[in-house]
């Protein structure tokens, strides 16, 4: 399980506003793109000092590039990262004011107490 | 030594702002009664003639991250730049630039370490809406320096209900003690039931309205040790998946004082959240 890994880039595409709109247009490309060149990034230090053993699971790669958010949801990504990053990629394309939030909700109705685990 | 002028505990809306400047015809029809009663409860800190404020909060993954995760984190810096890129975005929340009271920092990182908290430091510090909220409610001028204070309600593991209680306490102690004529109010932000990014999010009330209405009780009397011995971190999951952060509002009953009743309290049914305003004055209004 590598939901630290889900969550980190959940959170270093939604602080960018070009890799919010990359990852909007083109997810499976973005995922493999970040996997392949960001992923072990350590964020405070030289590039030179990157991790070395940060991968997806394959369920966690198929979620993020099928711009799943039930699934993130139900592997256990950080739900505010993913609802802030999936608001800012998809709250446009609806008229009424949170229509895309409240159709998030209904959604992840299938879901109840006890939440899936978002321990890292 | 300083002065605890008031201490003052509320939630942070992020689309305050948004809902209190736009014009007339595109503000949302609760924005009106939403105003008037910021303005009462900015009143309560304006009265007091505060110098500083101490700023408690939590980051929401802006600069803190899970490679090196604080629990408490006291800022020590000249000067705070606030508010992130995807909190323009999303809140159309503004730029902003605060000053630091660094002395103060300095005395409560000191002290608080010596008094059993290991407390973070950052001398680099960008300040999100858990901070800028309660400024531009309550201090829109934004002219005050500040000490922030951030507590991790966000990233599991987290510190228990009680220790946050303690670190109000002792925060309480620390600003009494800190060598200065200056006039401290403690300000903290929090949450009633929240739900965020689950199914109970952005209904027409917050998703537990029965524990909003006992938190504000305990909150409104004081009452610690009645709060304590309901709420841990395995209950605030059922109010809502993001409540923890009803744990700075109990670092801020520490802060007030066990029985310590409120000297204003206010509330307010929105959809997705109840706000919750609450005002103590340590010494008596007039102090």
């Amino acid at each position: 399980m590598s939901r630290y890994l889900v969550d980190k880039f959940l959170f270093t595409v939604d602080r960018d506003p070009e890799l919010v709109e990359r990852y909007r247009e083109d997810p499976r490309g973005t995922v493999e793109w970040w996997e392949a060149e960001r992923a072990n990034l350590l964020l405070n230090c030289h590039p030179g000092e990157a991790s070395t053993w940060l991968r997806f699971e394959d369920a966690e790669r198929e979620a993020l590039a099928a711009h799943d958010y039930v699934r993130l949801f139900e592997l256990g990504a950080h739900p505010f990262l993913t609802l802030t990053l999936f608001i800012a990629m998809f709250e446009r394309d609806y008229d009424e004011p949170l229509a895309f939030q409240k159709e998030y909700g209904m959604r992840l109705q299938h879901f109840s107490l006890p939440y899936p685990d978002i321990t890292t | 030594m300083a002065k605890l002028v008031a201490v003052i505990a509320s939630t942070h809306h992020p689309f305050y702002y948004r809902a209190s400047t736009a014009p007339p015809e595109e503000r949302p029809p609760f924005a009106d009664a939403w105003v008037t009663k910021i303005a009462a409860f900015r009143e309560t800190l304006t009265r007091v003639n505060p110098d500083v404020l101490v700023m408690v909060g939590s980051d929401h993954f802006h600069q803190l991250w899970l490679d090196n995760m604080p629990q408490f984190l006291i800022g020590k810096a000249p000067f705070y730049d606030a508010n992130f890129y995807n909190e323009e975005r999303e809140f159309g929340l503004p730029r902003m630039l605060l000053r630091g009271q660094e002395d103060l920092s300095a005395h409560i990182l000191r002290e608080g370490l010596d008094a059993g908290f290991d407390l973070a430091f950052s001398n680099e510090l960008r300040i999100d809406h858990s901070v800028t909220c309660p400024i531009i409610t309550l201090r829109p001028e934004a002219d005050l320096p500040i000490v922030p204070v951030y507590t991790n309600i966000f990233a599991p593991p987290l510190p228990r209900p009680k220790r946050f209680v303690e670190l109000g306490r002792t925060i309480r102690q620390l600003v009494e003690s800190w060598p200065s004529d200056k006039r401290v109010a403690v300000i903290g932000t929090g949450h009633l039931s929240l739900e965020l990014g689950g199914p109970r999010q952005f209904g027409p009330h917050g998703p537990d309205p029965v524990f909003d209405r006992k938190a504000v009780e305990w909150i409104a009397s004081g009452d610690i040790e009645g709060c304590l011995s309901e709420v841990t971190l395995d209950s605030l999951w059922e109010p809502g998946n993001a409540t923890h952060g009803f744990m700075d509002f109990m670092l801020m009953m520490g802060v007030a004082g066990e029985g310590a009743k409120a000297d204003y309290v206010d509330t307010l049914d929105l959809f997705h959240t109840m706000e919750a305003y609450f005002t103590w004055y340590p010494n008596g209004v007039t102090a």
